[in-house]
């Protein structure tokens, strides 16, 4: 045990995956790093360094491709369709854009379409989210867009431990999971096992426990919450704080029964809210627990627009700590 | 073909600018002054500028991530980009786009474009559209080494074929996408063989070289505009900086750097040719030099002076605003 970034605990968790199982591999743009060039082979190990070291150990197993992120996602597809379990990497999640159709049409629908007798254990890992000043192709969550789609799983971290943990689970899982990896976080490090774990999907975190507001919040937003209700305690608010950490599957009844306890309910996601998570967690405390409810939902998300370039506009626009509190509030004016 | 001397005088007026922003911009970065992912252009500066000395306004441009020369090349005014960087609000996109997307639409700019072969697609649009109107403009695509292994790429060539629409590909052959070298990630040994396959003439130029990259840039671009369906340049030279400012190019050989910035600049190579020809004198390029210096530095004073933006214009130029999370 000890204390690592979110970067570095995915990274132990591809190495010992790799060394557990020699069906897992790593593909993806620059994962190696350097291939054709004078440079050594290896020396970069994927743009924030998430797969560094791997092509060191395993270069038969970590694989550099072009630029072609259909390509990456079907090749991982079809080599997990036949067996492997390969861990793709697209850089940014904004990406999936390119690759839509081998992710939405081809791995989500084959168990189902094929009559159940296929299985396709590939993991897609994405760097996800704002906070860079990276701007509209380069800043999107995405994984509330693919949470919508049936037959793949989605798994947002929030910080270290759980990604190693979710990551371990996702390699072993045999349905495709995609990984979705807020990229703010990768520097922040908490304790985290040496040894192998798996944290299982559908299993919500409680990360704070409170009696009067249930707080449901998403990969970058889980340390904002906390700070939020951490500050709110000073006033006499405790909080409930969920982190779902799979979105698909997602842990109906942790929400359910914390909303059923506190009867009050604030939903904090970085995404704009049309077809969101807020949306569709409000959506599932509305339909399953609106007899507990004591004052109106609380919806704390991105506005309804791309993510802009501008620092100041980008802080605008991303939800923040002042937002979570004065959302938790109303739910108790 | 000969090239009129105010033509001359402005090609090098705007390779300089190029240089000076990018370097400038670096400069800036390092300070801590401009935000975000930036991809700088130094070193390439001749082939935005050999192909777009041969287009006007109604002709149209798509860039890449590593936009700004293209910009530039294309009439974007210097000063309103900086304030793009800078995230102002007066900003050439009100600062919203930033560095990978710069664009002004009226001169005929489409966008630098953050997603790899986001371009050539929309390129054909345009070209498309110059079909339909009959008005002998074309639509030029800027992609990369890397780029150009997309799929989006394949299609649009292979749909600028087909529809025999006045589209001219430019590749910009800097040898790497990303930490990858064009050897690796192209599979066969020819690209420009590769790329003609498709059913179109490929024209191959020195980029650091203005003259030839003009001179194919002009094939290229008559083809086109002539009516003969989609063309191609295909321009070799290397940057000068990483792939983004930070990177650390451990693909780099030994002396690689030192050695394309001593052997291989737009700059110097224009001036060489000015000497043996003596159609710009010395003097007349010092005097550019003096100008574009005094631009950039006025650019970055009025970037930073500029106004900054304000919460609300978040949600501003969005077809729709709804109240959550606003
Ligand atoms: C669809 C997509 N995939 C990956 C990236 C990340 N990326 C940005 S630039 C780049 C390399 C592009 O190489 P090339 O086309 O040769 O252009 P260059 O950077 O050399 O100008 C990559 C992989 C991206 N922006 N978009
Ligand atoms: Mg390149």
């Amino acid at each position: 045990m000890s204390q690592k970034t979110m970067r570095d605990a995915i990274n132990e968790a591809l190495h010992q995956a790799m060394e557990q199982d020699e069906s897992v591999f790593v593909i993806g743009e620059d994962v190696a790093g350097c291939q054709g060039s004078a440079g050594e082979v290896g020396s970069v190990g994927g743009v924030f360094g998430v797969t560094t070291g791997i092509y060191n150990r395993w270069p038969d197993r970590c694989i550099d491709t072009p630029i072609s992120e259909s390509a990456i996602v079907g090749a991982a597809a079809g080599a997990a369709l036949v067996g492997m379990r390969p861990v793709a990497e697209i850089m940014f999640a904004d990406f999936i854009g390119v690759c839509m159709d081998q992710i939405v049409n081809q791995m989500a629908k084959f168990r189902y379409m094929f009559g159940g007798k296929s299985r396709c254990p590939a993991v897609i890992r994405f760097s996800a989210g704002g906070g860079f000043s990276a701007a509209g192709q380069h800043s999107q969550a995405m994984y509330q867009v693919m949470t919508s789609f049936p037959g793949i799983k989605v798994v947002v971290p929030s910080n270290a431990y759980d990604a190693k943990g979710l990551l371990l689970s996702a390699i072993a899982d045999d349905d495709p999971v995609l990984f979705f990896e807020p990229k703010v976080l990768y520097q922040e490090a908490c304790e985290v096992p040496d040894e192998m774990y798996t944290i299982p999907f559908g299993e919500a975190a409680f990360v704070r426990e409170g009696d009067d507001v249930t707080v449901v919040a998403f990969g970058q937003m889980v340390p904002k919450a906390a700070a939020a209700i951490d500050e709110l305690a000073a006033e006499g608010i405790s909080c409930d704080l969920i982190d779902p950490r799979t979105t698909s599957p997602l842990d109906e009844n942790a929400i359910l029964e914390s909303v059923e306890a506190t009867g009050r309910l604030v939903v904090v996601d970085e995404a704009p809210p049309r077809c969101g998570l807020t949306a569709d967690i409000a959506g599932l405390a509305a339909d399953r627990a609106f007899a507990s409810l004591k004052g109106p939902i609380k919806q704390v998300c991105a506005p309804h627009s791309p993510t802009p370039f501008s620092p100041e506009l980008e802080a605008a626009y991303l939800p923040d700590i002042p937002k979570i509190k004065a959302a938790i509030k109303a739910t108790m004016a | 073909m000969s090239i009129p001397t105010q033509a001359l005088s402005n090609a090098y007026r705007l390779m300089k600018t190029i240089r000076e922003f990018e370097e400038r911009v670096n400069a800036e970065i390092m300070n801590g002054q401009i935000p975000g992912f930036t991809h700088l252009y130094t070193g390439q500066e001749a082939n935005a500028v050999g192909v777009c000395a041969h287009l006007d306004t109604g002709d149209t441009i798509i860039s890449t991530h590593r936009g700004h020369g293209h910009c530039i090349a294309k009439g974007a005014e210097v000063s309103g980009m900086m304030k793009e960087l800078f995230g102002s609000s007066e900003g050439l996109c009100k600062g919203k786009g930033g560095s990978m997307h710069v664009a002004d639409i009226d001169k005929g700019i489409l966008g630098a474009n953050g997603i790899v072969a986001g371009g050539p697609p929309i390129s054909v649009g345009s070209a498309l559209a110059a079909k339909i109107r009959k008005n002998g403009k074309v639509a030029v695509s800027f992609s990369g080494d890397g780029s150009v292994n997309q799929g989006t790429c394949f299609e649009a060539m292979n749909m600028a074929v087909v529809l025999q629409a006045p589209a001219v590909f430019v590749i910009e052959n800097n040898y790497y996408s990303e930490h990858t070298n064009i050897s690796y990630a192209v599979g066969c040994d020819d690209l420009k063989a590769r790329t003609e396959a498709f059913g179109f003439p490929v024209f191959v130029a020195d980029g650091a070289d203005f003259f030839a990259v003009h001179e194919a840039a002009g094939k290229a671009i008559a083809h086109a505009r002539a009516g003969n369906g989609p063309a191609g340049v295909f321009a070799e030279q290397g940057r000068y900086h990483g792939h983004f400012v930070g990177d650390p190019q451990h693909y780099r050989g030994e002396g690689e750097l030192d050695d394309l910035r001593e052997n291989h600049c737009c700059l110097k190579n224009f001036r060489a040719r000015m000497v043996e020809t003596g159609e710009v004198g010395n003097d007349v390029l010092d005097a550019i030099d003096a100008e574009v210096m005094a631009e950039i530095e006025q650019a970055v004073v009025d970037a930073k002076a500029a106004a900054r933006p304000t919460p609300e214009q978040v949600t501003q130029d969005v077809y729709i605003n709804y109240g959550a999370g606003a």
